[in-house]
């Protein structure tokens, strides 16, 4: 009878707990500046875009291609990628998810002013085949389409165009457009309500196709999104209870977090190499006291510059462990990578006086270092590391470290003789960083957009064309030579993979992932 | 009185005309916000584009001129960051911000002046030593770090009070309150606290000295001849008159006081208008600081105006002086 009893409770138990709430409140410095999927490429507005919407094309908890709102692709002609769409997904306030809501989606984000250009380049349009059945044509072949179209997410047709909203946002409008502060998506979790800077609460969408699915186990019924720009005070949230789960800790804090018994801290690399860039373009160098000639633009005062770097003490002591030390473009996450390029020259102080002896530079020279200091983890820090041991070895280094806003502003003027960039690969595919940052600058989209030190390699340009339109083994080929050639002529200096630690209180269990986002639909709370 | 007060808003407009003249000047400087808007990647022709629609191409008279143009107006545009009217988003922050300010002005009104008044009549007592240290670290310590010792206090250690946020609000109209509910107010305490405790030790200390001051003044001594009590001779006649200064000084504090929450809102997260500036010097989002420049300017010349006015109420011997034609 007894025994009886005890069933009975637990029976209760198991159904009050499973209607329960599970609530994460997560925090983080930046909060998304708008909710409209289409306009803003930045980490801040997909961590929480990506739980409400979905695209054609899911990634995996390893950030490997899964289906999404489409079951299958196939690349039936060169240039025509073929989707058989999933059937009976509805969005959220209930329209059918069709092939016409794919076709208004991917020409919305081909609008100039969406800032994803970058994901749908090379696509002239879309057309649907059937109600379930997307043709996607490319201007050239374009083998990792798949790829890009992860990121690009799926709106309703009808919904944009009740809300006048069939273009991303635009900055000449003068009023706010519907999807600033509103969504309308097919994903795990539903906008409940959003103050911008305050609090962005989401809730679990239970009709979403992929609770089907065993791999997404996540329990969390509600995600609250609060903003915490003060590092110490996002820290004092998560240690006093009032947050569960902070997407930035500061470094210095870690080991407290780690000892504090109710918080762990989960620690995995980030797909975000940083790197120091050199003008190699300019016949005299700016910001230094070189007359009528470039030493930057001297191969072997490059390699005195990498040889000079201690990069095991930045690793040890600026970082405190946290970083991946690496020799090459980007990490192993990435289409391409090869382990046997990923080698550095190494450390060594007198070959490194010896090249710039060799150069005609026996006493050195002055250079100025720019710097963000607050867009990387520990960014001016590393500098400052850097500029004293350049410095060590002759090359007299002025650091000039500034906020982000006005950094981006100098490097992308021409203004900087060598600065330090970290570059994330949102595609995932080798030719995005080889593309934005190796190839001249020629006007084309994509093209050398970030080689704001104007390396220009004849042999690199063939190589970026050929990742541009061949496909599989070839292609792999070319972008291994491209590495190869990354190495022997360092137009970049190399310094680490960044490592992203998340904090959070021990009852939170989720998936580390690379990209930097997190997954509500793998999250449980218990 | 009528053309005393016109002459004083003919004064502001030149003030306010300098000030934007200047904080627009300094926005050459805080970046480029086009490079911001744009992100990762773009074309040289869809920069120049955005630099056209954003009239950024124009000659720098030009752009400014559009700008007084638009801001008398009251039309600031939209916000380069968040896609909103401006005015909205300013308007939208500024009950936190005005509630926070004069909580904090509140605070130190109320606790300054009786702890002035006190360490100002009992100067060697060892209370008043130690309001005395007590003010010393208020004005020696840097807001964000006061900010941060109590949040290690009351939120982590304690677990009493929150340590970021304004809580729960409640709408009244357009105006958003978190004085109505519980959690509100206990997330105001702190922050309150944090902002006003400069002010607080100010006061006491002007206070302090006033009395000391006013105290040895004569007709101080006839009253005290007279054989009024002390409870009249310290507040009815000494402290009356420390009131001038010390009306001047918190006024223009609350001026201070709404400009530098921007530090503490910055350590509570308090979702006010300093919190919405520093994001904006971040983005480089240019209409929302030339907008809250412009605001924070209006609104130091409205309490000197009013502080103005006030002496007038306190001190008759401004009526008279400008009664006679001077």
């Amino acid at each position: 009878m007894i025994r009886r009893l005890f069933l009975v409770a637990a029976a209760l138990l198991a159904v009050a707990g499973a209607a329960e709430a599970r609530t994460v409140r997560w925090a983080a410095s930046g909060d998304p500046n708008t909710m409209d999927p289409h306009s803003q490429n930045v980490g801040t507005v997909t961590m929480v875009l990506q739980q409400i919407y979905d695209a054609l094309i899911a990634r995996n908890q390893r950030l490997g291609l899964e289906p999404g709102l489409a079951l299958s692709w196939s690349q039936v002609e060169p240039t025509r990628w073929r989707f058989m769409l999933r059937q009976g997904v509805k969005f959220h306030e209930g329209e059918d998810f069709t092939a016409d809501d794919v076709v208004f989606s991917i020409t919305r984000s081909l609008q100039p002013t969406s800032n994803f250009g970058i994901f749908v380049d090379t696509i002239d349009h879309a057309e649907a085949v059937d109600r379930h059945t997307v043709d996607i044509v490319t201007k050239a072949p374009d083998p990792i389409l798949p790829n890009k179209l992860a990121s690009v997410y799926m709106m309703s047709r009808s919904w944009s165009e009740r809300h006048n909203a069939t273009r991303p946002q635009n900055t000449r409008q003068r009023e706010e457009m519907h999807t600033v502060r509103n969504t309308n998506g097919t994903g795990a979790y539903r906008l409940q309500s959003r103050e911008p800077d305050v609090r962005t609460v989401l809730v679990r969408n239970n009709d979403w196709w992929g609770w089907a699915d065993a791999s997404n186990n996540g329990n969390v019924t509600e995600v609250v999104f609060r903003p915490i720009a003060s590092d110490a005070t996002r820290v004092a949230a998560l240690l006093s209870g009032e947050i569960d789960f902070v997407m930035d800790p500061p470094l210095q804090d870690l080991n407290r977090l780690r000892q504090a018994g109710n918080t762990r801290v989960l620690e995995g690399p980030e797909v975000r190499t940083l790197f120091i860039a050199m003008d190699v373009g300019r016949d005299e160098l700016l910001y230094s006291d070189v007359r009528g000639r470039n030493p930057l633009r001297d191969v072997r005062v490059r390699r005195a510059l990498y040889q000079a770097i201690d990069i095991q003490a930045i690793h040890r002591t600026t970082m405190r462990g946290q970083s991946v030390v690496t020799g090459t473009l980007f990490p192993e996450q990435v289409n391409g990578y090869v382990r046997e390029e990923d080698v550095r020259l190494p450390y060594d102080q007198a070959r490194a006086r010896a090249q710039l002896a060799e150069a005609g530079y026996p006493n050195g020279f002055e250079i100025t270092l720019d710097c963000s200091n607050n867009r990387y983890i520990n960014d001016e820090q590393i500098c400052q590391a850097i500029a004293a041991m350049w410095t060590r070895v002759g090359v007299r280094t002025r650091l000039n470290a500034m906020p982000l806003a006005p950094f981006f502003a100098k490097i992308q003027r021409d203004d900087s003789s060598i600065y330090m960039l970290g570059w994330g690969v949102p595609t995932l595919d080798a030719l995005y960083s080889f593309q934005s940052l190796l190839a001249t600058r020629n006007g084309a989209q994509g093209d050398g957009i970030w080689n704001f030190g104007r390396y220009s390699n004849p042999q690199m340009d063939v190589l970026v064309q050929r990742m541009k339109t061949e496909t599989g083994e070839a292609r792999q080929a070319a972008i291994r030579d491209a590495l190869r050639l990354y190495r022997e002529d360092v137009p970049h200096i190399p310094v680490h993979h960044q490592m992203i630690p998340w904090a959070m209180r021990s009852n939170i269990s989720m998936p580390h992932m690379a990209n930097n986002q997190p997954y509500f639909r793998w999250t449980t709370v218990n | 009185m009528f053309s005393f007060i016109v002459s004083r808003l003919l004064q502001a407009l030149p003030v306010m005309l300098v000030v934007s003249f200047i904080s627009f000047a300094m926005f050459a400087y805080v970046g480029d916000p086009v490079a911001i808007m744009l992100g990762q990647d773009f074309t040289e022709a869809q920069r120049q584009a955005l630099v056209q629609e954003l009239g950024l191409d124009k000659p720098f008279f030009v752009q400014f001129l559009t700008f007084l143009g638009n801001a008398i107006q009251g039309e600031f545009g939209l916000s380069y960051r968040l896609s909103r009217p401006v005015a909205e988003l300013i308007a939208e922050r500024a009950p936190a911000t005005l509630e926070l300010a004069l909580c904090a002005a509140i605070i130190a009104m109320a606790v300054g002046v009786p702890m002035g008044v006190y360490t100002g009549l009992y100067r060697n007592s060892w209370l008043s030593r130690i309001f005395l240290t007590f003010s010393l670290i208020g004005v020696s310590l840097p807001t964000f770090l006061i900010g941060i010792l109590l949040i290690l206090v009351f939120s982590v250690w304690l677990g009493w009070l929150p340590s970021f946020g304004r809580g729960d609000v409640v709408r009244l109209g357009w105006w958003s309150t978190g004085l109505l509910t519980w959690s509100g107010i206990k997330a105001l305490i702190l922050p309150a606290i944090t902002l006003g405790l400069f002010q607080l030790t100010l006061i006491m200390r002007l206070v302090r000295s006033e009395m000391m001051e006013v105290l040895r003044t004569d007709y101080i001594k006839f009253a005290r001849a007279r054989g009024l009590p002390n409870r009249a001779v310290h507040f009815g006649h000494a402290l009356k008159n420390t009131l001038v200064p010390v009306i001047t000084i918190a006024g223009l504090q609350l001026g201070a006081i709404i400009a530098f929450a921007i530090v503490t809102e910055t350590v509570f997260q308090w979702p006010g208008m300093g919190l919405l500036f520093i994001q904006s010097v971040g983005a480089a989002d240019i209409p929302v600081m030339a907008a809250y420049l412009m605001m924070i300017a209006a609104v130091f010349v409205s309490i000197n105006l009013i502080v103005d006015l006030l002496y007038y109420a306190v001190d008759p011997r401004l009526r008279i002086g400008r009664g006679r034609g001077h």
